[in-house]
């Protein structure tokens, strides 16, 4: 059970990581859901593993029970991680209707841009 | 006290109002922003006024007591720090009106009120669960700004600083997560409690956690290695946006220095010192990123993005002493940059409103050219924090808290050395800008540079349009007249933040040296 959970958390990270560090914006908005998978996941972990329980302490204390806040707490962070990929996927379909590329650097050349008919004419 | 929780609702509650019901009437939009943004400021001048007299008040959301409810609280510094957000707010808003900045794309205000009600949150809350919420409702508006009125850079910068900061987000999540393995709580008060009961021994994984929370934390505040987003979001959002964005990176530096200080602070056996000697070389390193990047500009925007790096460079070398001293003079140059940084992009927004780009090359004179250049400069000396304005004074007081034997010689040669290369940048910035235009005349203009001339720039700046830049500029004046009350009110704050019993005692309801 915590070798599964952890090596999803691991592998899901480390794809995470490698997508969004690739140049186009699709790859991109990959990892960061890949990465909030990771991140729930993670948090889901954080209240410790338990198989087969309650998220309610019973009135006999010995009983054990699950932790229930960071199920809470995943369900507010799944609710946000959701919204924020559906606002990056508009301004990345945004950004690639305005810009007609979807390489998500600016280099150098279009940094320059708003000078660099001045440039010529100076 | 139901006050506490105004500023957070007041302007939730008239976002969608503005969204929903006004999105085809701009002047009642405007009406209802302005109305809203003043009411905010009346709100938190009188909070100022409750926290002034040193308790710490609380406010329980649904009256569950603190570490199983969600708390907001009200000390010195966060009524100072919602202050400061409605006065720059207004200023804002006022100087979007007059430019028009607001029509020229769709839901500025709605956006505006909702990023209002994420900052205010941001200081109001005493849960680090809560935090990341409200940096997600600032975040998430803030994108909106950001691209607000389109166009092909903007949209792209604008992707960058999403994409930036929602791996930040994900990184703050993880932080969260590690907290809570190793503590079981994520309430400030109560994190200080259990941190404090943690052997050192056990105290690798909250360790871990506390790094990645400052790492968290530094994104928004632009620390060196990722304080690369800042340029060029910056540069390429509307200058309105750019100088609201300036309350942004001290929302950061707010989050370090109550996090840090409260749960991390001096007196716990794990964390003591571990914040503090990571966070100030890479301090240093952002003063000096800063004051290469303002010589290193060719274009306006950037310079004014770079020298907002350096100014919280310097204000986090002074947070990373994490002494009551240093902390004062932390928050005084806090309030001043902020100021600053809002009043440089305004000018900028008027300057470039009558060129035809914000680049630095000498182009013919604009039409208020001796007005503009001695606001520019103005604003040029306080950021740049020469005397008379308050730049100078919160300089000396950063400079006068560093004196240990440890951190006198980098701390001094990055600020002072800093201020040079920052000074040098905006002088040559400014005399391309407003000196070397004047020689050259209108007459040569067509010959000289063809698509420019067609457009128009002989609308002139109205009182209105120069009045909020003006009214920035007056704050940092005010700040330097009134530097003793500000100070007293300051080193109150400062003393009443280290005062880590005293702000559990208040927030968990216990009795003092529990």
């Amino acid at each position: 059970m915590e070798f599964v959970v952890a090596s999803s958390i691991g592998v899901l990270t480390a794809g995470g990581v490698y997508l969004i560090l690739r140049l186009r914006s699709f790859p991109v908005i990959l990892g960061l859901a890949l990465l909030s998978y990771a991140v729930n996941v993670f948090l889901f972990a954080s209240g410790r593993l338990a198989v087969d329980l309650s998220p309610i302490l019973s009135k006999y204390g010995d009983a054990s029970y699950t932790d229930p806040l960071p199920q809470a707490l995943v369900l507010t962070a799944i609710v946000i991680s959701f919204g924020m990929t559906a606002v990056l996927v508009m301004i990345g379909l945004g950004a690639f209707f305005e810009a007609e590329t979807d390489q998500i650097d600016i280099t150098a050349q279009d940094e320059t841009d708003p000078g660099a008919s001045k440039e010529t004419d100076a | 006290m139901h006050w506490i929780i105004v500023p957070v609702v007041l302007p939730a509650l008239l976002a969608p109002l503005i969204g929903f019901v006004m999105r085809h009437d701009i002047t009642l939009a405007r009406v209802a922003s302005v109305t809203g943004t003043t009411a905010l400021l009346a709100v938190s001048i009188g909070l100022v006024g409750v926290a002034t007299d040193g308790t710490t008040h609380l406010y329980k959301l649904g009256n569950w007591p603190a570490p199983f409810g969600i708390v907001l609280v009200l000390d010195r510094l966060s009524a100072l720090m919602v202050l400061l957000t409605a006065i720059l707010a207004l200023i804002v808003l006022l100087h979007a009106i007059a430019t028009g900045w607001d029509a020229r794309g769709r839901h500025f205000h709605a956006l505006f009120q909702f990023q209002l009600m994420g900052i205010c949150g941001a200081f109001l809350t005493g849960d680090v669960f809560n935090l990341f919420v409200f940096f997600e409702v600032l975040l998430i508006a803030s994108y909106g700004l950001m691209i607000h009125s389109g166009g092909r850079e903007r949209m792209r910068a604008g992707l960058q600083y999403v994409v930036m900061n929602l791996a930040g987000s994900t990184l703050f999540l993880f932080a969260l997560g590690t907290l809570y393995a190793s503590t079981g709580t994520l309430n400030i008060a109560d994190l200080a409690v259990r941190m404090t009961e943690l052997p050192a021994e056990e105290a690798a994984l909250a360790r871990v956690a506390a790094i990645l929370l400052m790492i968290v934390f530094a994104v928004k505040a632009a620390l060196f290695p990722v304080q690369f987003w800042l340029p060029a979001t910056y540069a390429n959002a509307p200058a309105p946006v750019a100088a609201l964005f300036a309350i942004m990176t001290k929302v950061g530096a707010y989050a370090i220095l109550r996090v840090h200080t409260i749960a991390f602070g001096p007196g716990v056996p794990g964390t003591e010192g571990l914040t503090g000697t990571w966070l100030f070389p890479a301090a240093i390193a952002t003063i000096a990123v800063g004051a290469f990047g303002v010589l290193g500009s060719r274009r306006l925007m950037p310079l004014i993005a770079f020298s907002v790096v350096g100014s919280m460079g310097t204000l986090l070398v002074a947070v990373a002493a994490f002494s009551p001293t240093a902390t004062l003079a932390a928050l005084y140059y806090m309030v001043h940059s902020t100021f600053a940084a809002a009043s440089l992009f305004l000018i900028a927004d008027l300057v470039v409103s009558q060129r035809s780009s914000d680049s630095l090359k000498p182009q013919p004179a604009i039409l208020q050219n001796g007005l503009f250049a001695t606001l520019f400069f103005a604003a040029a000396i306080g950021m740049a924090g020469m005397p008379p304005l308050s730049g100078f004074l919160g300089k000396l007081l950063v400079l006068d808290a560093l004196r240990d034997p440890g951190v006198i010689g980098w701390a001094w040669t990055a600020i002072l050395v800093g201020s040079l290369l920052t000074i040098v940048g905006f002088a040559r910035a400014g005399s391309a800008l407003f000196w070397k235009s004047t020689a050259i005349t209108a007459s040569e203009d067509p010959a000289e540079d063809g698509p420019p001339s067609d457009q128009i720039y002989t609308a002139k700046a109205g009182a209105a349009q120069v009045a909020p830049a003006a009214a920035g500029l007056t704050a940092l004046a005010g700040l330097a007249l009134f530097a003793g009350p500000v100070a007293t009110y300051l080193e109150d704050t400062s003393i009443q933040l280290f005062d880590r019993a005293g702000y559990v005692a208040a927030v968990l309801e216990t009795e003092k040296g529990d």
